[in-house]
């Protein structure tokens, strides 16, 4: 019974040794796009801003939390600002890469499962194509979108939009 | 008749008989079934290419008219997620546009509503004229109303001539040269979506859309009904329904009910889901839902 009990608690200690490692990388790769349906266009950069390390390769990496005053100025963090900054996504060692919280770096173009790492349902409901736009084939290739064509990574709420005309009331004798 | 070779006089009963035979060919052929519900494949084909015919001197624009059956295995359904519509009205313009609806005098399949927070579904409070310099309104959401595809729908029940039915993949479709325009539809239907042309439609030439379906978007003559078909030009052909592209929010979603990997069918079993004044018992096919 004791020599059972022993067992038991040596094949979960060795368990739980080897669980902090092993989820990551499958469960990384298994994110990876595949197929059709991750197709996505080029995320929107403002022209001539990428690739970014081609002004920060030559700078020092600053590491320090501040308010940006040289560049980047028009960026104005509207999106949990009290709790992040630029390099709690942005890579610091590879500027041409975004990071996850792992540290696990993620390209431009797969921008989502950085967002998904909060977003969770947002991104589950997306690759189930029910969040975001759709166009192209309900039957065959649909179109996918970047989170960032819509939502602004700085700014995330949807922009207000103004809405084309009304219809016309409808013509009353005597009017 | 000849036997033997004598002419006998036709008997009376003969002569009804071979009569009738002959009235009933001439029927089934010549003047035959012209509902293009009925019509046969070689009859169809023959009448599209009239109608080509007539867009082509009437409109000066070579309209292409589509026969596109539906597609075995499939039944369209729709869902608008109302927690993310923000009454651009974008859609109603795009469906206008692809849809060949008149301008002048103005037919829109779409209808937003604009309704406040507070009420809830109401329809008695709905606004479709709202004109802020931006949406969303504070307080308020909006509910687009379009043609429901309903299951049991009250608008086929009621057409004295048959010209609409249902069709296998569930899109309500009318024959525009088989309708009469007795408007019986239009009151029967509980959400405004039939539209009744009161005049000859207006369309500038530069804007017609070529690309047309039988059964859809084909111009329409003065004193027909119209109505939305999931653009059965496009959803026949595997595309998006125009209103499902244009959508600036995403917030229309469209797919086949009988396939367990659409988008439909995850909204359905993930989603809360409701449909339009439900106790009238239409069933429809077009969903609204709740994404967050």
């Amino acid at each position: 019974m004791r020599l059972a009990i022993l067992i038991l608690l040596g094949i979960a200690a060795s368990g739980a040794a080897s669980d902090p490692k092993a989820p990551f990388a499958p469960a990384a790769s298994a994110e990876r796009p595949a197929g059709e349906r991750l197709d996505v266009p080029a995320p929107p950069f403002s022209e001539g801003i990428f690739p970014c390390s081609n002004c920060h390769a030559s700078m020092p990496v600053n590491r320090t939390r501040r308010t940006l005053t040289d560049m980047h100025t028009d960026i104005v963090l509207k999106h949990d600002e009290a709790h992040r900054w630029c390099l709690d996504c942005h890579d610091a060692t590879n500027r041409d890469f975004l990071h996850l919280a792992s540290g696990e770096r993620v390209a431009f173009t797969e921008s989502y499962l950085l967002c998904g790492q909060c977003h969770g349902e947002k991104l589950r409901d997306w690759r189930a194509g029910v969040h975001g736009r759709r166009t192209g084939n309900w039957n065959g290739t649909k179109g996918y979108l970047l989170c960032v064509h819509c939502h602004s990574p700085h700014q995330p709420r949807f922009r207000a939009l103004a809405p084309l005309p009304a219809p016309a009331r409808p013509a009353r004798p005597g009017d | 008749m000849e036997t033997d070779g004598k002419t006998t006089k036709p008997t009376r009963r003969m002569f009804a008989s071979q009569a009738a035979a002959l009235a009933a060919g001439w029927v089934l052929t010549a003047c035959g079934p012209k509902r293009l519900y009925e019509a046969p494949r070689a009859q169809l084909k023959k009448a599209i290419e009239d109608m080509e015919r007539q867009y082509r001197e009437r409109l000066g624009v070579n309209v292409s008219v589509s026969d596109a059956p539906p597609i075995p295995g499939v039944e369209f359904a729709y869902a608008l997620d109302l927690s993310r519509c923000i009454g651009c009205r974008r859609c109603v313009y795009a469906c206008v546009k692809e849809n060949n609806q008149s301008r002048d005098p103005q037919i829109q399949w779409i209808k937003v509503l604009s309704m406040e927070k507070d009420k809830g579904i109401d329809f008695s409070a709905a606004d479709p004229y709202y004109a802020p310099a931006e949406v969303p309104e504070e307080g308020h959401f909006y509910v687009p109303v379009q043609c429901q595809q309903c299951r049991n729908s009250p608008c086929t029940k009621v057409c004295p001539t048959g010209a609409t039915w249902t069709e296998k993949d569930g899109i309500v479709v009318i024959d525009y040269d088989w309708c009469i325009g007795c408007r019986y539809c239009m009151a029967a239907c509980p959400y405004g979506a039939r539209h009744f042309n009161w005049a000859e439609p207006e369309i500038p030439k530069a804007e017609i859309n070529p690309n047309t379906h039988y059964l859809g978007n084909r111009p329409r003559p003065k004193g027909v009904v119209e109505k939305c078909t999931f653009c059965i030009q496009r959803t026949r052909a595997g595309r998006y329904p125009a209103c499902v592209e244009i959508c600036p929010v995403g917030t229309r979603k469209f797919g086949n009910l009988l396939d367990k990997d659409s988008e439909i069918r995850y909204i359905i079993e993930h989603k809360r889901v409701l449909v339009l004044k439900e106790e009238l018992n239409t069933a429809p096919r077009f969903f609204y839902f709740y994404a967050t």
